[in-house]
């Protein structure tokens, strides 16, 4: 498939459902969406369109909440789509992807660790990175800390 | 002490133990003992566990997963043995102070001996180091 | 009943600290559990107090083995967020300087997996030729390792018209060698019974975990940011990606090898085209938004984003190395090997984590810990090498 029919396909699927779609440049783009959706989107791009998982970064926003990105690319195309959802504070949480895609394992629970983000039916909610008696509720790379 | 100290500099056996390295330094003490450097020749050889070690080769920036990993390693280590800081990293964090999970460097949590700086020191500087160190206990033993 | 052992975290040979216990029953092994973290150092964070030019060399020192591979993804990722394209001249010098790295870090792995299967002398010898390709970074950039090569909009050293006979020489030197590492590994019945059928990661598995480069191509995934994504003048030049259908360990060790002569080729053809010219544009401060930059590490795909508010720290960093999704496919290739084999499965992901400084047994009636000490990991599987050579023959 070629990236305009993937993108036609991508739009066809879900209209209405993207909240705004941005293109940074040819090959970079960012589409944001609702977190309720997020897992029938991935879903449909990772299984029906075979795309690739590359990683998810988290962002703690001035706008008071946390924002993730998850990364995807689709085999030999230059594109890397990025799925933006964003979770509030003081709760955020979203339901985990590890049940769509193994790889998105590890990198949920880098970011429950780091940003204090509950990943709901996760498969292994434990520490990734940090020691296991890493202080509860001490998010390193939230802003607010 | 005295005898034990001068059998050490004889042929010192060392344990490589990285605490949060980037890998360089850890590379550039596994390429002095391959062929062009050849640390064997001299006698040092590296060794599978702190047990048998009677230097410790020190990298990384101690993060705090490790610090207890590394007293223990310390601690199985024979007495007198030496400790060996290598890197900038070892040295005092260099580009990663001020982060999150390395609350101490490696010297406030091993007693070094000698510090051998660079990021990554070139061989030949390990080697440098080596020798120097294996000169100041020539004269203490 | 099963039993645990842990490996890890230290290791003789190895480079960093990484903790796995293997569950066994009998000599199979039934699960796997991997123990990150002794070497996170918080670089996420850390980014967001260094300025954009600090931040490069912050990167560099994620791994040393990719000690390019990041900057390289960093300042695609930041040439993404200006719209900055750097000089023809810097993308050749940058192309040369991540091919040599790919060399270096091939052959470097080579050695460590020769090793571990009890060939001491394919390392020394491996390690002996890799010197060739050190001395090169060294003479061009000033460094053995952390070559402190990139800058957002070019790169910080010029190649010398001096020094071009010199790595050419050096290119044809590394021929014959090459030629020779993959006679060592092809041909010799006894790695080819020690790595034929074990570890394999289905194409389907490789999909699902995601993972990247010499673990994903050997299982018949097609990736590889160089041709997939074109950065630096990896557009520019002719080669081919190395794909092979087997994903066993024996296809990780040819993939490498064979990638190697991709980089010799793609090196040579960068001396050739590269004209005179200017090497850095000066890039004063970069605009709010965000860019994304990836570039092929020897492990495969380096993935950075990164996040500005217009100021003179990014607001945001995220750095994915490929080891990351390439570790956790062990979970799979690992299940129903042998506990020897299971050393080389970890090994042959790249870095090689067969920590094995302690190994604790756990059995699980009685609660029992047993601690052994040395290298028995690495033991079973020199003893495993002498068992196939004996059945061999030679
Ligand atoms: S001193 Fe430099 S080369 Fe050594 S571990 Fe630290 S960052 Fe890496």
């Amino acid at each position: 498939m070629t990236w305009n029919e993937i993108k036609a396909d991508i739009k066809g699927a879900f209209d209405g459902k993207i909240l705004k779609w941005h293109e940074h440049n040819d090959t970079r783009i960012y589409v944001d969406i609702e977190p309720a959706d997020l897992v029938e989107f991935s879903r449909y791009i990772f299984e029906k369109l075979g795309s690739r998982f590359i990683i998810a970064s988290a962002v703690d926003t001035p706008r008071g909440g946390i924002e993730i990105l998850y990364h995807f690319d689709f085999f030999k195309l230059p594109q890397v789509f990025s799925l933006r959802v964003f979770l509030p504070k003081p709760k955020p949480e979203v339901e985990s992807l590890a049940s769509v895609i193994k790889g998105t394992e590890w990198i949920e629970r880098e970011m429950a660790e780091l940003f204090g983000i509950t990943f709901s039916n996760h498969p292994n909610p434990v520490h990734l990175l940090l020691p296991d008696d890493w202080p509860e509720g001490n998010y390193p790379l939230r802003r607010d800390q | 002490m005295g005898i034990k100290l001068k059998a050490l500099t004889k042929s010192p056996w060392v344990y490589h133990l990285s605490t949060g390295s980037c890998n360089n330094c850890d590379i550039e003490i596994l390429d002095c003992l391959t062929p062009r450097y050849d640390l064997e020749r001299l006698g040092i050889v590296l060794v599978g566990s702190p047990r048998h070690a009677d230097a410790l080769l020190v990298t990384g920036n101690m993060t705090m997963k490790c610090m207890k990993r590394a007293k223990e390693v310390y601690d199985q280590m024979p007495k007198p043995g030496v400790v060996i800081a290598v890197g900038t990293c070892a040295l005092g964090h260099g580009v990663f102070e001020g982060s999150y999970v390395m609350p101490k460097t490696v010297d406030e949590v091993l007693p070094v001996d000698i510090y051998i700086p660079g990021c990554p020191p070139k061989p030949e500087g390990i080697i440098a180091g080596v020798a120097k160190l294996l000169e100041m206990l020539k004269q203490k033993a | 009943m099963s039993e645990i052992i842990p490996i890890g975290p230290y290791h003789p040979l190895q480079e960093e600290p990484e903790f796995f216990r293997l569950h066994v029953e009998g000599e199979k092994v039934v699960k796997l559990e991997i123990e990150l973290g002794y070497n996170h150092r918080g670089i996420e964070k850390l980014a967001e107090t260094k300025s954009w030019d600090q931040v490069v060399f912050l990167v560099e020192r994620i791994c040393g083995i990719c000690s390019t591979s990041h900057p390289a993804a960093s300042t695609n990722a930041m040439e993404d967020l200006g719209g900055i394209e750097a000089p023809e001249r810097a993308q050749y010098i940058r192309t040369i300087i991540c091919e040599l790295e790919r060399i270096h870090s091939h052959l470097l792995w080579l050695g460590l997996a020769g090793h571990f299967i009890g060939y001491n002398t394919v390392w020394m010898w491996v390690w002996k030729y890799r010197e060739i390709v050190c001395d090169l970074l060294d003479k061009i950039t000033g460094n053995r390792q952390s070559y402190a090569m990139f800058k957002v909009g070019g790169v910080r050293r010029d190649i010398l018209e001096d020094d071009i006979p010199w790595i050419r020489a050096s290119m044809d030197k590394l021929k014959p060698v090459l030629d020779l590492f993959k006679g060592a590994v092809m041909d010799d019945p006894v790695i080819r019974a020690r790595t034929r059928g074990v570890g394999i990661l289905t194409n389907e598995m490789a999909k699902q975990y995601c993972v990247v480069g010499p673990t994903a191509r050997p299982s018949g995934v097609a990736i590889d940011v160089r041709k997939d994504d074109p950065y630096f003048a990896y557009g520019m030049v002719d080669f081919d990606i190395v794909v092979l259908e087997e994903g066993d360990v024996f296809a990780k060790a040819v993939c490498r090898i064979l990638e190697m002569y991709e980089s010799v080729k793609i090196i040579e053809q960068c001396i050739d085209k590269m004209k005179p010219g200017i090497i850095d544009l000066k890039i004063k401060e970069l605009p709010a938004g965000e860019g994304i930059g990836r570039a092929e590490a020897p492990r495969g795909e380096v993935y950075h984003y990164c996040l500005s508010d217009g100021s003179n720290f990014p607001a945001r960093y995220k750095v994915r190395a490929p080891s990351y999704t390439n570790i956790a496919s062990n979970e799979v290739a690992c299940v129903g090997e042998t506990v020897a084999d299971a050393a080389l499965v970890l090994a042959a992901v790249d870095p090689c984590y067969c920590c094995t400084e302690r190994l604790v047994v756990v059995d699980h009636d009685n609660r029992r810990e047993q601690v052994l000490q040395g290298n028995t990991l690495i033991q079973l599987s020199h003893e495993r090498t002498k068992q196939i050579r004996k059945e061999l023959g030679v």
